[in-house]
């Protein structure tokens, strides 16, 4: 299919690009990766005046460190994501799931914050963010502000970004000490949608787990936070019988959908054996 | 004795490049592993797609698609459109009524009083499924197009949607064509050759064992790689139209547009370029073919329609769409004694080229290869609001397929027997063929103890049963299951005769001419038109055995009712068991030919002269000899002839076949299902294939593994839903789940070779060999998993959700897990 006319900007900085947006007002659009919004605009369910292309701009791509954070840029494809040693060691959940996104010819045109700013509930990165406590910082025409993943993700498809602003930058809180991570994405093709997905980290100490952070995809409207079985697991026994009473919390609070893929008792009951697998993984078990 | 032939200008520029007549021909063609000829053009891009075609002063055609399943059109208005910039033309179906022609066709009258709805390629007053057309844009450029669509207004009235075919058929269900009074296309009651079923059963009194099931061959959406596209470029002076489409048929197309449009047969020549697969989407004849044609008529200018994937989601005929009674006996000791199958069809909103054909082909299928004394098939033909279903690789064979090898293992767990050691008992032993079935067809030949014995011997039977044991009895969350399908199938459409009493719209031969060029290169003109199938590689491997010159020496023409006038085209792995006989009927009588000619040049008599290698020799004296190449260029000059030959080493020959053919084999397949998620893994594929002789065992295992790919995609993920008002919700790959590498494992191949003896060169064709035999063997293999849970059936596809559903289920009322 072939998309309605649209103007087309690729400005090299920051300031351009909010610029254009300005300009652009609220039929503009950002094309990040342009792997969700290339098909969306093929199939006609958007008509943006202005597409703003952010590949020129050098300074959204990368990762670095920031004292307790780890930045990355939201330009960064998804693929350089995945290989970067800094979300290795610090922020390894994030690589995890990455490269669980789509196939390979998406996960090198994808970017990170281009996924997160989609806000696509069955996206694998928004619950890794949320269960990370991620910081996503967005730059408009008043300057820059700092949101957190908790605040971001508003609705199906809608952040707390306004029009006029860009996603710049994710801060990641750097995990520091024993850490385990784990991402049990389930679909049915390896390039599908996650039906549901669990993101789990865990920290060890003395046999034990001190601290858990689960982030569920498509149980929701948005990214949920499994926060019933982190309470459960905190300080709890790192064995099979307290990680599978745990996850039985799994589906508390969610509002998983039914459509084609699954109907939403069974998102939740993939939400509880996902959760556990993925605790146990984590866990070392 | 190159000097002896007397060809003057040619013989002597052929003396400085003496590699020209050279004969570096090393025998053995048949059954070696060649890559394929077409294969560096393919991956290079060399190619000539449909869309990549561009003439001057083309202009580009789109075509506004009704969002209803049913409503009547109150109005269409185009003024708008056409106010558009680059807009050239805009019209609804009513504007084209006068030049649009006669009805869309249907070949296949499979009863007498089938119901055959009127089927316009716009329509005019009412809309019957979600993506019926109901205008055209004809513009500039293709973007000027596509926006124009936007300004053509429509005002519909809804009317309700017909999307259940049990419903179709109550008294008072909303009518898909309500002049015909019902949404029963048609009623084939077949009783087979053999003795009444009913009959048969009452009359085996307590000994008789019945097991009735009822199986749904979803829908499905054939999602070839190149969706459809059409150009047409008319000469407007001479009336005269070469169409270029990515059909499988262009030569049955050309007639079918000249029966429709009323252009001149001659007048038209249809081409098929590079065309990317068809899978059965593209033998058709469709609208867009038709509105490209008679609007490039009427402008004089060329046209150009480009299908979109979403558009080929709904405008492009979809598959299977059946829903499966079966009731199957046997005597309590296993002997079967008959089957019985009713059937109901999905039509969809029209019928098709081939559409009411596809099920009823399945007819002659479902008693597979077991010999039983009474059969009985019942099949209603029901009309949907949905897309027009067609052929789809396969096209009925995998339905009966899927049918007898599931109630086969119903069966046998009704009998608890090894549905191995059932199959057994009840197939065809070797030593009875040829053997006529209860379904009427005289199967020529087959070993199915053979398949079975070497694919048992590759699967490790023993070693998964044992496991399998193991993870039952431990209540293993991941249990494990085997799957059985020993299958057959026809192929090689088909005796013309056996057409003609089905009432098809045509004949099953094909043609073939070979013709040897002054420089002893060979052109092979086929009628079989190929869409990725290999065929430019086959046919030069069948020409250079037979007439002894290098396969890098054969070209093939194809594809272009100009260059290869005659043709019954490619589907139903006819192309290998009908066109390749043809070719090498054809090129035996090039060799005869020659033979004749280089007789009269040696002096010796016919009798004494032998043929060897690319040579001719005369017996006892092997000095005197002629390559082929020499007589391809001694008879081109025609200085030396027999009295009375025509200069001339070419040869036509049309082959119409005396039987089908018969490709059977045994698959088995073992899954792991994780009761918890219910997720499948196929664990071990294993297929042992016998499909006859060989030509290329490369090919052969390419068309395998997509077979196995497509099949499997049917038992496991491929599903086109339609929701209660008639959308298709699965219109799009997001929705729409295709497996890829990825989502498949390896397969372990084997074959086993029991020639066909219906044709001499005993092949069988395996184009749909691997789709037809895997949808069963991996179901069976996930029921067998779950027999456990009091599991007996699951609908396809088995998806995660559906196989959790039936664990929750059977763990509720207490199964043994």
């Amino acid at each position: 299919m072939i998309p309605a006319a649209f103007d087309y900007v690729a400005p090299s900085s920051v300031a351009d690009a909010i610029s254009a947006l300005v300009e652009g007002g609220e039929d503009a659009k950002v094309l990040a990766g342009g792997q969700s919004l290339i098909p969306v605009l093929r199939l006609r369910l958007s008509y943006p005046s202005v597409l703003v292309d952010l590949r020129k701009i050098d300074s959204l791509r990368g990762v670095r460190e920031d004292g307790a954070d780890l930045v990355i840029g939201a330009m960064t494809r998804h693929a350089d994501v995945v290989k970067d040693p800094l979300v290795k060691q610090y922020a390894a959940l994030v690589a995890t799931a990455a490269a669980t996104v789509a196939d390979p010819a998406v996960r090198h045109r994808g970017t990170f914050g281009g996924a997160l700013a989609h806000a696509d509930p069955a996206g694998d990165l928004a619950a890794v963010a949320l269960a990370l406590d991620a910081q996503l910082v967005a730059e408009g025409p008043g300057g820059r502000r700092t949101i957190a993943a908790a605040d971001f993700f508003q609705d199906y498809l809608q952040t707390s970004l306004s029009p006029d602003e860009l996603l710049v930058e994710v801060r990641v809180p750097k995990l520091e000490g024993q850490w385990g991570v784990a991402y049990e994405k389930f679909n049915r093709t390896a390039q599908a949608w996650a039906i549901v997905g669990a993101a789990v980290a865990v920290r060890r100490e003395n046999g034990s787990i001190a601290e858990a952070r689960i982030g569920l995809t498509n149980m929701g409207s948005t990214p949920v936070r499994a926060s019933a079985v982190e309470a459960a697991l905190a300080g709890a026994a790192a064995d099979a019988g307290t990680i599978a009473a745990a996850a039985e919390h799994a589906a508390e609070g969610t509002t998983a959908p039914s459509d084609l893929s699954a109907q939403s008792d069974y998102r939740e009951h993939l939400a509880r054996v996902l959760t556990r697998r993925a605790v146990t993984t984590a866990a070392g078990l | 004795m190159t000097e002896q032939l007397d060809a003057g200008l040619v013989a002597e520029q052929i003396a400085e490049n003496p590699d020209a007549l050279s004969s570096p021909y090393a025998g053995g063609e048949l059954g070696r592993g060649r890559r394929r000829k077409e294969d560096a053009k393919l991956l290079t891009g060399q190619t000539n797609w449909t869309d990549n075609m561009t003439l001057p002063g083309l202009l580009h055609m789109t075509v506004l698609r009704s969002p209803m399943a049913h409503a009547k059109i109150i109005s269409v208005d185009v003024s708008a459109a056409l106010e558009m910039p680059g807009v050239i033309a805009a019209y609804s179906g009513k504007d084209l009524a006068d030049v649009m022609g006669a009805s869309m066709p249907c070949a296949w009258p499979v009863t007498p009083d089938m119901v055959s709805p009127v089927h316009t390629p716009l329509a005019t007053d009412e809309v019957r499924y979600v993506g019926d057309g109901v205008a055209v844009i004809i513009a500039r450029d293709r973007y000027a197009a596509a926006d124009a669509l936007e300004a053509i207004a429509v005002e519909y009235d809804q009317l309700p949607a017909v999307v259940d075919m049990e419903q179709a058929l109550k008294e008072g269900a909303p009518l898909v064509h309500a002049d015909k009074g019902t949404n029963q296309c048609f009623l084939f009651d077949f009783p087979g050759a053999g003795a009444d079923f009913d009959e048969t059963v009452a009359a085996a009194g307590d000994d008789a064992v019945v097991v009735k099931r009822r199986f749904r061959q979803q829908r499905l959406i054939p999602t070839p790689m190149e969706c459809r596209g059409v150009v047409v470029a008319p000469i407007a002076a001479a009336d005269e139209f070469t169409l270029y489409s990515t059909t499988q048929i262009p030569h049955v197309l050309r007639v079918m547009l000249a029966l429709t449009t009323g252009i001149p047969e001659q007048k038209l020549r249809v081409v098929a370029p590079d065309v990317g697969g068809g899978f059965g989407a593209k033998l058709n004849v469709y609208a867009e073919e038709i509105l490209a044609l008679v609007i490039a008529r009427k402008l004089g200018r060329p046209i150009k329609w480009t299908e979109s994937r979403s558009e080929n989601y709904q405008a492009t005929t979809h598959g299977r769409d059946q829903i499966q009674d079966i009731t199957i006996a046997s005597k309590k000791d296993g002997t079967l004694l008959g089957l019985k199958v009713e059937l109901l069809a999905d039509m969809g909103a029209y019928l098709q080229l081939i559409t009411p054909g596809v099920p009823v082909l399945g007819a002659f299928m479902f008693p597979a290869i077991y010999k039983m004394p009474s059969y009985r098939f019942i099949c209603r033909g029901v009309f949907t609001t949905k897309t027009p279903t067609d052929a789809y690789r396969g096209a009925g064979r995998p339905e009966a397929t899927y049918a007898i090898e599931r109630i086969m293992d119903e069966l046998a767990d009704t009998l608890g027997r090894d549905p191995m050691e059932l199959r057994k008992q009840n197939w065809i032993t070797h030593e009875e063929f040829p053997y006529t079935m209860v379904a009427g067809l005289t199967y020529d030949s087959g070993n199915y103890e053979a398949a079975t014995e070497k694919a048992e011997q590759m699967f490790d039977m023993v070693g998964l049963r044992a496991e399998q044991k193991a993870r039952r009895e431990r209540k293993d969350p991941v249990q494990l299951g085997i799957g059985i399908s020993t299958f057959t199938e026809m192929c090689g459409l088909a005796p013309s005769r056996v057409l003609g009493s089905l009432s098809y719209g045509a004949g099953g031969w094909e043609s073939a001419s070979v013709r040897m060029l002054p420089t002893g290169k060979v052109e092979v003109v086929s009628g079989a038109t190929p869409h990725g199938q290999g065929h430019h590689t086959a046919w030069s491997q069948i020409v250079a055995d037979s007439l002894g010159v290098p396969f890098e020496d054969i070209e093939l023409v194809a594809g272009d009712t100009k260059s290869s006038p005659k043709g019954m085209d490619t589907y139903g792995s006819r192309s290998l068991v009908v066109g390749g006989v043809a070719i090498h009927k054809a090129t035996g009588k090039v060799l005869d030919k020659a033979k004749r000619i280089a007789a009269h040049l040696l002096e010796a008599a016919e009798g004494d002269v032998e043929f060897k290698g690319g040579t001719f020799s005369v017996k006892g004296s092997p000095e005197a000899s002629l390559t082929i190449q020499q007589v391809a260029l001694a008879t081109f000059a025609a200085h030396n002839l027999p009295d009375g030959m025509e200069p001339s080493l070419d040869s036509d020959y049309v082959y119409d076949p005396e039987n089908f053919s018969y490709p059977h084999g045994t698959h088995l397949c073992a899954v792991e299902v994780d009761t918890e998620t219910g997720f499948t893994t196929i664990r071990k594929y294993v297929c042992v294939d016998d499909i006859g002789k060989i030509v290329n065992p490369v090919i052969v295992q390419g068309q395998v593994h997509g077979g196995l790919a497509q099949g499997i995609a049917q038992a496991l993920y491929e599903e086109a839903v339609y929701d209660a008002e008639g959308n298709l919700s699965t219109g799009s790959m997001v929705d729409y789940l295709l497996p890829s590498a990825a989502d498949l494992p390896h397969f372990d191949t084997g074959r086993t070779e029991t020639p066909a003896t219906s044709n001499p060169l005993g092949v069988k064709g395996v184009g749909e060999a691997g789709t037809i035999a895997s949808t069963p063997a991996v179901i069976n293999a996930v029921v067998d998993a779950l027999r456990p849970f009091g599991v007996n059936d699951i609908d396809m596809p088995a998806t995660p959700e559906r196989v959790w559903r039936l664990v929750q289920a059977g763990s509720a009322n207490g199964a043994t897990q």
